[in-house]
């Protein structure tokens, strides 16, 4: 027999390389390869072809590439931001909540139960600008006596999206923040107030300091999120009106199926990688400052 | 430097209430130990003192004003807490000067002022440092120092020993006396550690059940116990204590034994009256090897089998059986003990304490 002559170890392990293999490691050597060929659905053989940096060179002078790209940044500062003070915020108030604080933390998970697609339906509902609530809402109390366009126009389009998106996932900032709270010993701002501080400067000198790395972490996890940030834009805008939602995966999504031009898709998706990669690097290093920051022991 | 004033001091969580209205004056300089067992009020009292508990009853004053209704910033006190308390994030000089830096001091001050209190805690070189690179009784040092430098009207300790080993122990209970002599500061030191009350204050207060049971310098609390607690509570092995019942001149032990009562209680007592009768081990010992306070008169001798012995060097423990159980003495210029061997010991009741059976009271008070 020839396998026997593997080693023990080897051959244990051959069955889990086997279906990393198979999931992981073919599907993204192909599709690396295919960012080099014109591959289109509609034409299999177009695979064969090798191009070089063709798709490259098309996706870096494309100007629709640039303006999703920056505008997905924009959206990744902005939704991980308004999601941070948000979280913090939440966190702060339940943990000084004395009954029921257990019941709050599980319903502030809430959002986090819901598939983003859900979410993304529920959100074009409440921004409808016909039968949405928020109008409704609006014009109920005489704030307004206009239908505003929320998912019609633009800039509104991109920011309900941000609300959509800040709804379902300050739970992940709240929840991370929350337990740095809970985590946090108590004598050193006990210590501060002795000091001197005032609740802010304790606030600012003593817990934030502490809950940096819980915020941190939360925002690694987050940035690789909403770097991929897709269904709810999807079921939203769908990129529209006229591509001013278009983010990276949209753009690539649409690229991919709608054109069908994977192998230029595949080029898009490497550049999004990419990005996801640097905001994740980012906040690891951020996050290993504010450890080392605390003199955290884990 | 300020007195410290607690009047009618009562702390209540929803209908427990913890400390029941203990009075209490800190003269101006002075350093007070507040002692007792787990529980018994010292602590939430002394957080009432720095501001970080709500006070629930009577009134807390330092120097002339009430502080009731005062942040623990605007009380100017320091506190030193048991677990250092100290802000990880900071440098040690940052942690010392963090207080200065809130009250917006220059920054040239702060320098020469944490440099100052770094001397006098030898931590000049560890300034540079985080607290998590230092050992714990350097840590407790960089608290103390956070501290002084404020130079606040009273300093409070919440047991800073506890989590020290015995040897630093030793060593940082020795700084912070030579810190009260420097600082010439009122100080209020809670701990569970008799010894460190002992060797440190002026004056011994000891708690328990939020109650204050005696108020009085350590050669008071040790040789005029007002009451049982105090007796057993302090001194170290603790104070030998069985219930007798007085018949004629004699007190009769509950296995028959007998000792004469001591002069100082004759007149006190009457035939059939039930007291306890305390002994400290000091004033229990093998004939011949312990100091009488004076008149042989009032030493009673007996032969009594020893139990076991721990020897200390230069004195040995020896524990003997009577009234049914080991009775702890202190055997100066030891000599070793077989276990069983019967030996004469003397008690010197000159030196003897008996309490009330109900009240647990001194008899002498």
């Amino acid at each position: 027999m020839k396998l026997s002559r593997l080693s023990a170890p080897v051959l244990l392990l051959f069955p889990a390389f086997l279906v990393l293999a198979a999931v992981v490691v073919v599907p993204l050597a192909l599709s690396f390869y295919s960012s080099f060929t014109p591959f289109r659905l509609t034409k299999p053989e177009s695979l064969y072809v090798f191009i070089g940096l063709r798709n490259y060179m098309t996706v870096v002078s494309s100007s629709d590439f640039w303006v999703a790209f920056g505008r997905t940044v924009l959206f990744l500062t902005i939704a991980l931001n308004a999601e941070m003070l948000l979280g913090l915020g939440l966190a702060l108030l339940v943990s000084k909540a004395v009954r029921g604080q257990r019941l709050l933390r599980t319903m502030m998970m809430f959002p986090m139960m819901f598939s983003p697609v859900l979410v993304g339906f529920q959100f074009k509902f409440l921004f409808n600008d016909n039968i949405g609530l928020i109008n409704n809402g609006l014009q109920a109390l005489g704030l307004t006596d206009q239908a505003i366009p929320w998912l019609i126009n633009g800039n509104l389009a991109l920011f309900s999206i941000t609300v959509a998106e800040v709804w379902s996932s300050t739970s992940v900032f709240a929840i991370l923040i929350l337990a740095g709270l809970l985590a946090m010993p108590r004598d050193p701002i006990e210590a501060a107030h002795v000091d001197g501080c005032t609740p802010l400067q304790t606030f600012r000198y003593i817990i934030w300091p502490y809950l940096m790395p819980f915020a941190f972490i939360a925002m690694t996890i987050r940035s690789l999120d909403v770097a991929r940030a897709y269904d709810i834009v999807k079921i939203m805008t769908d990129g529209g009106p006229a591509k001013r939602t278009e983010l990276l995966w949209t753009l690539v999504g649409r690229t991919a199926y709608g054109d069908a031009r994977m192998g230029l898709a595949n080029a898009m998706a490497y550049f999004a990688i990419v990005l996801s990669i640097l905001f994740t690097v980012y906040f690891f290093r951020k996050l290993a400052a504010a450890r080392q920051q605390i003199g955290a022991e884990w | 430097m300020a007195p410290v004033s607690l009047k009618k001091l009562v702390k209540r969580y929803g209908a427990l209430e913890v400390v029941h209205g203990i009075d209490l004056e800190v003269k101006d300089r002075e350093f007070i130990a507040l002692v007792g067992p787990s529980g018994c009020g010292k602590s939430t009292t002394l957080r009432m003192i720095a501001g970080l508990e709500d006070v629930s009853g009577g009134t807390i004053e330092i120097g002339d004003n009430v502080v009731n209704d005062l942040p623990p910033r605007a009380r100017n006190i320091s506190m030193v807490f048991q677990s250092y308390a100290l802000y990880p994030h900071m440098t040690v000089g940052e942690n010392m000067g963090f207080s200065l830096k809130i009250a917006g001091r220059p920054p040239e001050e702060i320098k020469e002022k944490v440099a100052d209190a770094a001397a006098i805690l030898d931590l000049s070189h560890l300034l540079e440092r985080r607290p998590s690179q230092l050992s714990g009784g350097q840590r407790q040092r960089v608290a103390m120092g956070r501290a002084i430098v404020r130079r606040p009207d009273v300093f409070l300790f919440d047991e800073p020993l506890s989590n020290l080993d015995a040897k630093l122990r030793t060593q940082v209970r020795t700084e912070i006396k030579k810190l009260h002599a420097r600082m010439q500061a009122t100080m209020i030191y809670v701990t569970h550690d008799q010894v460190e009350a002992m060797t440190l204050s002026d004056r011994i207060v000891i708690m328990r059940d939020g109650h204050i049971e005696q108020i009085g310098t350590p050669e008071d609390v040790f040789k005029r116990p007002l009451t049982k607690f105090v007796a057993g509570f302090i001194g170290s092995p603790p104070m030998n204590m069985d219930d007798v019942t007085v018949d004629g001149g004699k007190l009769v032990f509950a296995t028959g034994a007998t000792l004469p009562i001591p002069p100082k209680f004759r007149q006190r007592l009457t035939t059939g009256q039930k007291v306890t009768f305390g002994l400290r081990p000091d004033d229990f010992y093998p004939t011949g090897h312990g100091l009488n306070s004076g008149d042989a008169e009032a030493v009673a001798e007996l032969q009594l089998p020893v139990s076991i012995t721990e020897p200390l060097g230069n004195e040995t423990l020896v524990f003997v059986g009577f009234n049914g159980r080991d009775w702890v003495s202190r055997m100066l210029n030891p000599r070793p003990l077989p276990s069983g061997q019967t030996i004469k010991m003397s008690f010197d009741l000159l030196q003897a304490h008996l309490f009330d059976l109900t009240t647990g009271k001194s008899l002498v008070a």
